[in-house]
C-alpha cells in the first residue's frame, strides 16, 4: 500500500514537472502497464523531446559486435529500475530484472561519413521486462523529431543519406511490426534480448565522466551483480583487424545470424547453429548440406565449403536481397558490403576441417 | 486486489465469450488491415477474408493462438504475393490451434505458408499456387508445417513448388488426406516425422509424387510411422526444377513413391503408375554424413496392394543405367543396403523389405529388384541385382494417426 501510494506521488510528481520541464525521472508505471503508452515521451527515458539527454539510471551502452542494419546509427540503453539488479550470466544474455528497458533507436546521419551531424531518427525499440516475459514495442519518430509513437504494425519510412563512402543511397526504412520483432528475439518460444551478453559488453565506453569497462560500470552504478571472479568472456569487433580472422567471423555470425540459427531459436529446424559456443564445424556449417533453403541454395552443396566462398550457401545468401534467398531474412534491405568481405576472407582461407589454414 | 482480480478474470470470460470476427476486404488498406487483424486478433478470434485479390508487399505473420483464417475459397479469396518485397514466406504461422481455411496463395517469393513450432495447425481448402508453373525460381515449400504435433492438412492444393508442394518436417502426429499435389518437385514430402497417415491424395505431374525421407544433422530425425494409402500417385513426369544442392534436386523425373531411410513405411492400396522411371524407389540415404545419431537406411519397409501401372519407359539418373544394361525396369528397387559407416565404423541393421498382393497392368504381382548396393552410397558400379522378392516377413502397421478437432 505504501509503495502504491509513493508510486503513485512519482506519477504525480512527474505529472507536474512535466508542466514545467521535462520530467527528471523514469516513469515507472508507464513502463509495467498493461497497454503501452502511445508516445514515447510517456516513459520519460530522456530528459529531452529529441532523446539526445537520458534521465538518470538510463545508460548508454554499445556492443563489440553489432547486428548489420543498412548501416544506421544505433543508441542503445539499459533502463534498469532502482533497487533491482541484472544478475551476470557468463554465457548468454543477463538475468534483467522485472521493470528493465532496453532501448535502441535506430538513425541515419544526412552524410554518414560525419554521423554526428544532421543525424534523423527512424524508429527506437523497447524492450520491456515485464512479470509474464518480455515484450518488444516498437516506436515511429515523426519528421520534426519531436515525438515518436506507439507502432505495432510496424512503419515503412523513406530515407535518404550519403554512406561512409559519399554514395547517395536511397531505401525504404521498415520498422518491424511486432510479430517481425519476435522473427528474432525468440527463443524457445519467449521473447529475449539479443545484444547484452558479456560477450557483447565487455568493452570501454566513453561515459560522460570518463572511459570505463562496461560490464564493471554497470556493476559500480549498481545495475549489474556478481561479477565473476575471472575475467568476462569478449567477442571481438568484426572489424578489428587485430583479432583473428575465424574470432571476427565467428563474431559477426553470431551476432548477425545466431539470434534465429541457434537450437532454441527460430531456425533450429534448419541444423544450423551460428552461436559463439558452437564448437563442432560441421554444426556452424562446415560441409553442412542445406535442408530447407529452396532457391537458396543457388545450386551450392554446402552452407560453408572451405576455400571456396564462391560455391558457399551462407555467403550467397548474405549477398542477397532478394526475400526468398537473402539472409538474415529480416532487417536490411542492402548487402552488408564489409560483413561480405570479411566472411569471404574467413571461408577462403579456411582448411577442409573448418580451421584457419596455416598461410605465411 | 480480489475485486481488481475478480474482475480481470470476468474480463477474459468475456473475451472468450465474445470471440470477435474480423473482415477484410479486398483494395486498398488492406494490407494494413490484414496484418493489423494478425496482430490484434485474441485466441478465439476469426479472421475472414473477403473476395478478390489481396497484393502483398511483404510476409504476413500470426502469432497468436487458437485463431481461425478464412476466406471465400481458394478460388475467391487470394492473398498475392506478385509484388512482395520482404518477408521470407508469405504467411508465417507459430502459434498452436490455428485454422486456415478456404483462401489462396499466389507466388510467395520464399515459401507460402509456413507454421513452424505449433501444437495443432489445420490447412483445409487452402490452394497454394505459383501460376507461372515449374520453375527453379518458385519458392521452396507450398504448405510447410514444421516442428508440429498434430497436424492436419486437407482438401488443398499446392503446385509449383520448387520443393515440395506439401511438406511436413520435423513433426509429429500428421494426417495428409485428400490433397491434390502437382506440377511440384515432390508432390508431398514428409521429412524427419513420426507418425504420419497420408491418404485419399492425388499427386500428378511433379517430378516425384510422395517421398517420405529423413536427414542428418537436425533436430528431429529418426522418422518413423508412415502409411501412404488409398492415394493416386500417377505421372510424376515432371522435369526436376529444384534447384541444386536441394536434396530433391536429385530425385529423378518419373518417380512414384520415394522412401529413403526412415523405419515402418507402409505403402498401400495406392494406384501408382505412369512413372518414367519407378514407381516405387526404396533407398538409403546415400551422401556422406558425420552425424553419429544417423542412420540412412529405411528398414521395415511393407509395400502391399498396390495397384501399379506403366513404369520405366523413360527412365532418368542413376536407374537409366539399369534399362541399359537390359534390365527391364521393375515397379519396386531397393538399393539393398543393409550396413552403413559412422566415422569409418561399420554398423549393421536388420533390414526388412516386404512386398506382397500388390497388381500390376504389366504382369501379375508387380516386379521387384534389388540393387544389392552392400553399403549405404555404394556407387551403382557395385550394384548386384537380384530380381526375387525379399522373403514374406510380418511387419506390424503403425497405428492410424488420430488428431482431436
Amino acid at each position: 500500500m505504501i509503495r502504491a501510494l509513493i508510486a503513485a506521488c512519482a506519477v504525480l510528481a512527474c505529472v507536474a514537472s512535466a508542466t514545467a520541464q521535462a520530467p527528471a525521472r523514469v516513469n515507472d508505471a508507464a513502463i509495467t502497464a498493461a497497454r503501452p503508452a502511445a508516445t514515447w515521451a510517456a516513459y520519460g527515458f530522456f530528459r529531452d523531446a529529441g532523446a539526445r539527454e537520458p534521465t538518470a539510471r538510463v545508460t548508454p551502452y554499445d556492443l563489440n559486435t553489432a547486428l548489420y542494419s543498412d548501416g544506421a546509427l544505433k543508441f542503445r540503453y539499459v533502463y534498469i529500475p532502482a533497487g533491482a539488479q541484472a544478475q551476470y550470466n557468463g554465457d548468454g544474455v543477463f538475468e534483467f530484472p522485472v521493470g528493465t528497458v532496453l532501448i535502441k533507436t535506430f538513425a541515419f546521419a544526412e552524410d554518414m561519413r560525419t554521423p554526428e551531424q544532421n543525424v534523423r531518427f527512424l524508429e527506437t525499440r523497447l524492450l520491456i521486462r515485464r512479470e509474464s516475459g518480455w515484450v518488444a514495442l516498437p516506436y515511429v519518430w515523426n519528421e520534426a523529431q519531436t515525438e515518436a509513437r506507439y507502432s505495432p504494425i510496424g512503419a515503412d519510412l523513406p530515407v535518404s543519406f550519403s554512406n561512409e563512402e559519399g554514395q547517395a543511397i536511397a531505401l525504404d526504412w521498415h520498422v518491424p511490426n511486432v510479430n517481425e520483432c519476435s522473427g528474432c528475439h525468440v527463443r524457445n518460444g519467449e521473447v529475449e534480448p539479443i545484444g547484452p551478453s558479456a560477450r557483447n559488453l565487455n568493452r570501454d565506453f566513453a561515459y560522460a565522466d570518463g572511459e570505463a569497462n562496461q560490464i564493471g560500470h554497470w556493476n559500480s552504478l549498481g545495475l549489474l551483480s556478481p561479477l565473476p571472479a575471472s575475467a568476462s568472456p569478449r567477442v571481438p569487433n568484426a572489424y578489428d583487424a587485430s583479432a583473428p580472422l575465424a574470432d571476427r567471423a565467428r563474431a559477426y555470425l553470431d551476432v548477425n545470424c545466431a539470434h534465429c540459427h541457434n537450437p532454441a531459436g527460430p531456425a533450429h529446424t534448419s541444423g544450423l547453429d551460428l552461436s559463439w559456443s558452437q564448437d563442432d564445424p560441421s554444426r556452424w556449417g562446415v560441409l553442412k548440406r542445406p535442408v530447407a533453403a529452396g532457391r537458396g541454395s543457388a545450386g551450392f552443396e554446402f552452407s560453408i565449403e572451405p576455400g571456396h566462398p564462391e560455391r558457399s550457401i551462407l555467403l550467397h545468401r548474405m549477398q542477397s536481397t532478394d526475400p526468398g534467398v537473402m539472409m538474415p531474412e529480416l532487417g536490411r534491405t542492402l548487402v552488408d558490403e564489409r560483413g561480405v568481405a570479411l566472411i569471404r576472407e574467413w571461408i577462403a582461407g579456411m582448411d577442409g576441417s573448418g580451421s584457419p589454414s596455416e598461410r605465411n | 486486489m480480489r475485486l481488481v482480480a475478480a474482475a480481470v478474470a470476468a474480463l477474459v470470460m468475456v473475451g472468450v465469450a465474445d470471440a470477435r470476427t474480423w473482415r477484410i476486404r479486398a483494395g486498398e488498406g488492406a494490407e494494413q488491415a490484414l496484418q493489423t487483424a494478425l496482430i490484434e486478433a485474441s485466441p478465439g478470434d476469426t479472421v475472414r477474408i473477403g473476395r478478390g485479390r489481396f497484393e502483398l508487399s511483404s510476409g504476413l505473420s500470426l502469432n497468436v493462438d487458437r485463431v481461425t483464417i478464412r476466406g471465400e475459397g481458394e478460388g475467391r479469396s487470394i492473398l498475392s504475393f506478385d509484388t512482395q518485397r520482404r518477408g521470407a514466406e508469405g504467411l508465417l504461422v507459430t502459434a498452436d490451434d490455428v485454422v486456415l481455411r478456404d483462401f489462396a496463395v499466389e507466388n510467395a517469393r520464399g515459401d507460402a505458408i509456413k507454421v513452424r513450432d505449433c501444437d495443432g495447425i489445420t490447412i483445409q481448402g487452402v490452394r497454394v499456387e505459383w501460376t507461372r508453373g515449374p520453375n527453379e525460381n518458385n519458392g521452396a515449400y507450398g504448405l510447410y508445417p514444421v516442428n508440429c504435433s498434430n497436424v492436419m492438412i486437407r482438401d488443398s492444393i499446392a503446385r509449383g513448388a520448387s520443393d515440395a508442394g506439401i511438406y511436413v518436417g520435423q513433426s509429429r502426429n500428421i494426417i495428409v488426406r485428400d490433397n491434390l499435389a502437382e506440377f511440384n518437385v515432390a508432390g508431398i514430402e514428409i521429412e524427419n516425422s513420426f507418425n504420419a497417415d497420408v491418404f485419399g491424395n492425388r499427386a500428378t505431374n511433379n517430378t516425384g509424387g510422395v517421398l517420405v525421407f529423413d536427414l542428418p544433422g537436425l533436430p528431429q530425425q529418426g522418422g518413423h510411422s508412415v502409411r501412404v494409402f488409398d492415394n493416386e500417385i500417377v505421372g510424376n513426369n515432371t522435369a526436376n526444377f529444384a534447384p541444386a544442392g536441394n536434396i530433391v534436386a536429385t530425385v529423378p523425373a518419373g518417380t512414384g513413391v520415394l522412401i529413403m531411410a526412415n523405419r515402418d513405411v507402409h505403402v498401400f492400396d495406392n494406384e501408382i503408375a505412369d512413372h518414367g522411371t519407378i514407381n516405387v524407389l526404396v533407398t538409403s540415404y546415400r551422401a556422406e554424413f558425420t552425424d553419429p545419431n544417423y542412420n540412412p537406411l529405411p528398414r521395415n519397409i511393407m509395400i502391399r496392394n498396390n495397384a501399379f501401372g506403366n513404369v520405366g519407359y523413360a527412365p532418368v539418373g542413376d536407374l537409366a543405367a539399369l534399362a541399359q544394361l537390359g534390365l527391364g525396369m521393375p515397379d519396386v528397387v531397393w538399393d539393398g543396403a543393409t550396413l552403413y559407416s559412422v566415422g569409418g565404423t561399420p554398423r549393421s541393421e536388420s533390414v526388412r523389405i516386404v512386398m506382397r498382393d500388390n497388381r500390376s497392368t504389366r504382369n501379375r504381382t508387380g516386379s521387384f529388384l534389388s540393387l544389392g548396393l552392400p553399403v549405404a552410397g555404394s556407387p551403382f558400379t557395385e550394384a548386384a541385382p537380384d530380381a526375387n522378392f525379399p522373403p514374406l516377413l510380418p511387419l506390424e502397421e503403425p497405428e492410424e494417426v488420430e488428431i482431436d478437432d
